[in-house]
Order: C-alpha cells, then sequence, then structure tokens
C-alpha cells in the first residue's frame, strides 16, 4: 500500500498493462505530451508503434478502435474531453455497442475509450459534461466512474484486460487526488460496488466525483446526529445493485448523487431501481440531487449553483431524515 | 496463405472462378428479390445487382488474412470474400443457423473468420473499422491488408476525410474502394457530390484513381496496384469505381416512394454495360465456350438452391438468444 495520486494510479494502470501485454496499444489527441498526464511518458517506454498521436478526428479514431480490437488488439482510446465524445458517438453506439452482439457474438471487442468529465473549473458548457447515462443506455458498453486512485487503478487495470468495450471516466480536475494503493498487480471485478463508509440512518449512493463529497457530507451529518451510508457503485455498467438494495435495506432511506444531468441520469435510474425492488424497505421517498438540465454555466457564481454540493446533500439527507432528526 | 482465386491470378482459371463468384452473387440477389415480395424476408434487403465486378474483382486479391468492411449493399462482398451463401441465407431469414444466429441480418452479414467486418447500417461505418483493421495489419507486420468498400453516398461523411489523412499520417495498409453506383439512396450522385471523388484523394498525398466498375479486368488491375502497394507498406489508396445499381435503394421501393427518382432510358444504358455479361465477353475471348458457360450457371443455381433450401429449413432462434452475446 503506498499514498498516490489519482493521475499516476492511471498512468501506473496503462504502465503496467501495456508492459503486461504488447497487443494493448493507445492513441488519442495529445497522448505524447499528455495533457491531464495521465499517458506520460508511455511513448518513451512503448514507442511510436504502439502509442499514437492522432489528428482530431474522433470518428476514424473511435471506430478505428473498433477495428483494431476486432482484429486482435487491445486500444485503449484518449478522446481526452468527454464532451468530444459526441463527435465520435457512431463509432462508439452503432459499432463498438454493437458489433458483436449483431454478429451473433463471432468476436471480442476488447478497447478501452478513455475520457475527461465534469465540472467545476469553468471550461463551460462544451467541457464540462458527465456522459455516463448516455453510454448506460447504449446497451453494450460497461461505464466505469471511479473515485479514489485505487479504484481508478485497480478498474482501469481490469478494462484493459476487459473483453468488451469499457468506457472508463476521469473526474476533471481530480488528477491531483491523493489514496492509498494496494502494491502488487492489483485489479478490481468491474460490477461490484464499495462501501466507503458505513452508516445507519441514510444511504447516499454518490457516482464518481460525488463520492469526495458524500464523504464530507457523512462527516457533517455525523455532527448533526445522522449516521450516513456512503455507496460507491464504482461502475454503472454493470451496475451493483445488490450492494445498493442491500444498503438500502438497512437503512431505509436513499439519497443519489450525479453529477450528470438529472433528466435520465445515473441518479434516475439507480432511484427506479429501489423504487422497483427495495420499495418495501424505504421509510422516505427516493432523492436524487443531480445537475439542472442544463449546459455547464462559465461564470463560477452560475456554476456552483448548478453542481451538487456538500450543503445540498446535507440538506437533503435532513429532510429524509426529518422524523429522526426532529424525535 | 493465398486465396483459391489468387493462386490462379493471371490464368484463364482466375477468371472463370472470378465470374462464377460474380454470378453466385448476381443469382443470390436475384432469388432475394424474388423471395422478398412473398414477404418471407423479414427486414429489407439492399441488393448489389450490376456492381458485383467491385467486390469479386477486389476480393480476388485478398487472404482470410486481409479485412474488408462492407454497407448495407454488403451481400456480394461477403460472398466475394469467401462467405457462405447457406450461411448468409439464413441470416437473412432470421434464423438461427444464420452466419449471426439471425441477430444482424442483411445489414449484419459478418465472418470475422474468412476477415469479413461485415456489411454495415451506417452510411460510411465501415471506414473507421477497416482503418482499425489495417492498423492492426501493419502491427501484425505480415504484409496484410484492409479494404473498405463504400458507396458514393458514404464519400460525403466526413470519416472519408479522417479516414484519408490517418491511413497518409500513418501509411496504413487501407484500400478505400468507393463504388460509385449513381445515386445515394435516392438522390442521384450529381445532386448531392460535387466534384470529383477520387480526386478528394489528391491534398492527402494519397493516390487514386477512377476506373470503370463494370470491367472486371479493369477492377483487377487497379485492385492489384493498390493492394500491393499497402501490402509493401506503402500506404493507402482510393478508387472511384463507376458502376450502377441496377435495382432500387431497398427492394419494394416503388410500393412507398411518391415518384420515380430515375429514367427508365438509364437503367437501360447501364443494363448494355452488365458487368457479367462483359465478363462472359473476356471468358469468351479466352476460349471458353457458351456451353462452360451456361453449365457454370446451372451449377450456381444449385447452390443457390441449396442455400435458401438449408435457410428455410433453419430453425427460428431460442427467444432466450435475445439477451445473450451482448457481453464476452
Amino acid at each position: 500500500m503506498a499514498r498516490k495520486r489519482m493521475i499516476q494510479a492511471i498512468n501506473e494502470a496503462l504502465f503496467e498493462e501495456m508492459e503486461r501485454d504488447r497487443k494493448v496499444i493507445l492513441f488519442g489527441e495529445d497522448v505524447e505530451i499528455s495533457l491531464f498526464g495521465d499517458t506520460k511518458g508511455l511513448l518513451d517506454r512503448f514507442g511510436p508503434a504502439q502509442i499514437r498521436n492522432t489528428p482530431i478526428s474522433e470518428t476514424v479514431m473511435t471506430g478505428a478502435a473498433v477495428g483494431a480490437a476486432a482484429a486482435g488488439y487491445r486500444p485503449v482510446c484518449h478522446l481526452m474531453y468527454g464532451n468530444f465524445m459526441y463527435t465520435g458517438m457512431d463509432s462508439i453506439a452503432n459499432q463498438a455497442a454493437k458489433l458483436r452482439y449483431m454478429t451473433g457474438g463471432q468476436i471480442k471487442l476488447p478497447i478501452v475509450y478513455l475520457a475527461v468529465v465534469g465540472g467545476g473549473r469553468s471550461a463551460g458548457a462544451q467541457h464540462s459534461d458527465v456522459l455516463h447515462p448516455l453510454f448506460m443506455n447504449l446497451g453494450g458498453v460497461k461505464v466505469i466512474a471511479a473515485s479514489t486512485p485505487a479504484d481508478a487503478k485497480g478498474l482501469l487495470k481490469a478494462a484493459i484486460r476487459d473483453d468488451n468495450p469499457v468506457i472508463f471516466f476521469q473526474t476533471a480536475g481530480r488528477g491531483g487526488d491523493a489514496g492509498d494503493v494496494p502494491g502488487g498487480d492489483f485489479t478490481l471485478p468491474i460490477g461490484i460496488g464499495d462501501i466507503k463508509q458505513e452508516g445507519t440512518d441514510v444511504s447516499i449512493i454518490a457516482i464518481g466525483s460525488m463520492v469526495r463529497l458524500a464523504m464530507q457530507a457523512a462527516q457533517e451529518l455525523q455532527a448533526q446526529g445522522i449516521s450516513a451510508e456512503v455507496v460507491d457503485p464504482r461502475s454503472l455498467v454493470p451496475l451493483d445493485e445488490g450492494l445498493i438494495l442491500k444498503s438500502v435495506a438497512k437503512t431505509g432511506r436513499a439519497i443519489v448523487v450525479d453529477e450528470a444531468r438529472l433528466t435520465c441520469s445515473a441518479a434516475s435510474e439507480i432511484a427506479a431501481i429501489i423504487a422497483e425492488k427495495g420499495f418495501a424497505s424505504l421509510t422516505a421517498p427516493v432523492r436524487r440531487v443531480a445537475v439542472p438540465d442544463v449546459g455547464m454555466p462559465y461564470s463560477p457564481v452560475l456554476e456552483k449553483v448548478c453542481l451538487p454540493q456538500v450543503t445540498d446533500i446535507v440538506r437533503v439527507a435532513n429532510e429524509v431524515c426529518g422524523k429522526k432528526v426532529a424525535s | 496463405m493465398e486465396s483459391p482465386l489468387a493462386s490462379a491470378e493471371g490464368s484463364d482459371a482466375s477468371l472463370t472462378a472470378i465470374y462464377r463468384r460474380m454470378m453466385l452473387i448476381r443469382k443470390m440477389e436475384e432469388r432475394l428479390g424474388e423471395i422478398q415480395k412473398t414477404g418471407a424476408l423479414p427486414g429489407p434487403v439492399h441488393l448489389y445487382i450490376g456492381q458485383e465486378a467491385v467486390a469479386a474483382g477486389f476480393c480476388a486479391h485478398l487472404t482470410d488474412r486481409d479485412w474488408i468492411a462492407s454497407t448495407h449493399r454488403g451481400h456480394g462482398h461477403f460472398l466475394a470474400k469467401g462467405g457462405d451463401p447457406k450461411l448468409m441465407a439464413a441470416e437473412l431469414y432470421g434464423r438461427v443457423g444464420g452466419i449471426c444466429k439471425g441477430k444482424g441480418g442483411s445489414m449484419h452479414v459478418a465472418d470475422f473468420s474468412k476477415g469479413i467486418i461485415g456489411a454495415n447500417g451506417i452510411v460510411g461505418g465501415g471506414i473507421s473499422l477497416t482503418t482499425g483493421a489495417a492498423l492492426a495489419a501493419q502491427l501484425d507486420g505480415q504484409g496484410d491488408v484492409a479494404v473498405a468498400f463504400f458507396g458514393d453516398g458514404a464519400a460525403n461523411q466526413g470519416v472519408m476525410s479522417e479516414a484519408l489523412n490517418l491511413g497518409a499520417l500513418w501509411q496504413l495498409p487501407l484500400i478505400l474502394v468507393c463504388e460509385n453506383n449513381g445515386f445515394s439512396e435516392f438522390s442521384p450522385t450529381d445532386t448531392v457530390t460535387a466534384g470529383s471523388i477520387a480526386e478528394r484523394a489528391q491534398p492527402y498525398g494519397v493516390p487514386s484513381l477512377q476506373i470503370d466498375g463494370n470491367d472486371i479486368k479493369a477492377v483487377l488491375q487497379a485492385a492489384d496496384e493498390a493492394i500491393s502497394r499497402a501490402r509493401a507498406g506503402n500506404g493507402p489508396t482510393l478508387i472511384e469505381a463507376r458502376t450502377y445499381r441496377l435495382r432500387g435503394h431497398v427492394e419494394y421501393e416503388v410500393t412507398f416512394l411518391s415518384k420515380g427518382y430515375r429514367e427508365q432510358a438509364e437503367v437501360d444504358l447501364w443494363i448494355g454495360r452488365d458487368p457479367i455479361t462483359r465478363t462472359q465477353g473476356y471468358l469468351v475471348e479466352q476460349g471458353i465456350t457458351p456451353a462452360e458457360i451456361e453449365s457454370i450457371e446451372t451449377e450456381i443455381i444449385a447452390e443457390v438452391d441449396a442455400a435458401f433450401e438449408f435457410a428455410e429449413n433453419s430453425a427460428w432462434p431460442d427467444t432466450s438468444a435475445a439477451l445473450e452475446d451482448i457481453f464476452a
């Protein structure tokens, strides 16, 4: 176990998997210079055949990943900002997500699409989207939203070894977040969530970047006499429904926190699952804390009111625990 | 590894083998057109009739290690690359014995074991996939190549420019074969396409040429040059094969189109340039007798009969299959 930054954990995962398997190749926008630091040093180590800068041509990049995977490689395709995935969406939605299924399972498509998502840095509406809801709806790609350096490393290594298209989202601006990362060849199974903090009064199911806020909210709630359990699904496809339902069965209350826009967000999907399968254990309505249905505004003042805040989570937790707090 | 066609290249046997492949495509598709009228096919079919020389000519130079990707008009490429007509027919019937277990249908026939990435329902969709297969071939270093077949409609998708740029930068073993068949769905090419498609390669420094796609000899020569260039590591080529879609965009279109979009005289003109008839002419020049040509047709018809008999006798998929093959 060693203390590592998020970006270091991701970088190590890439190094280790490329070292382990020479069929792993990586290409994308500015991966040689590495804008975020995640691909730093890979070119020097693995050379220009396996590490390639691409033109800003998302359609051919995302589709070439499919063709290379079908032909036996394990491409990691770096899209830089999540919003740029919209430009490459045909190849992801129509090709990567469907080619195995519509050809009757003839092939495996081991692809990782990497992208940075999320707001909070005044990057504006076209560099701040959180896109996992879109990919959750495709039905043929796995979706990972890791919240800690350890989870990021373990899940990215698993994603590269997975025989399916996997979307791996990094959180913008959080590359410096530090955490303990296990040593050795550390992988985590995709589809297994994690209880980041145990509690008894309310389950706060937080996705990706929102886990950090949920942990802060849980601390404040503790001081207010509310014991919050923080549930981190870690991957949205597949989704660890069992872990979420078990937590809700224990607490009887659920808040889902998502940095995606509210309508059809992961929070909406998880709320629906709790309503369908965990209704009997609920003592209060399931609540969603998410971004309003707008493109992220530029001004920090406006951006702050759109992004979920610790105070929002604390307020909603108090609301759902209203009776308990009153007593 | 050599394909049966490539190994006999240049000989009389070669052109006969290529002709057989063209005839197989033609007869399979004529039968599909008839069956479509009976309602036996669950989904739409887009026929390749009139364009057979392009698929057969290029695939004659390819082995199972080489990759191709195709279009919504993809039966011809599937069969030309060695796809099994029985498995294709069963796929179009939506049966479990189909090449994709009935999950893909006409627009998704694929056989990865034969290097057929498959037909594709998205215009231009196969171009990026082929670019990736070309990257894999380059990394493998075995001299394999990837051929993208697409139409003039796809030439107007941005991905063709993206692939030309990337293919040129990385010197990928990529052959872009644009089959200009005169129509983007229901729009005549000249109403939606500016300038020359072949010339679109020039700014990228990619060699390109326009050929008569209904002349098997012209196709074979252009394919040989482009594929040899790619195998030697000298990068991509764009070929615009001028041909003509003798059938509609989709079978049965007359039942829903409010008006026609071409003159019969134009169709008749191109019937006079039928690639099958022209290839027969070459065979006769090589000394193949009309009786031998006729016996080829008879054999092919028997093969087509067997393919559709197989399809009709193949079972429907078990309903549990709907939720299988999503993830590996």
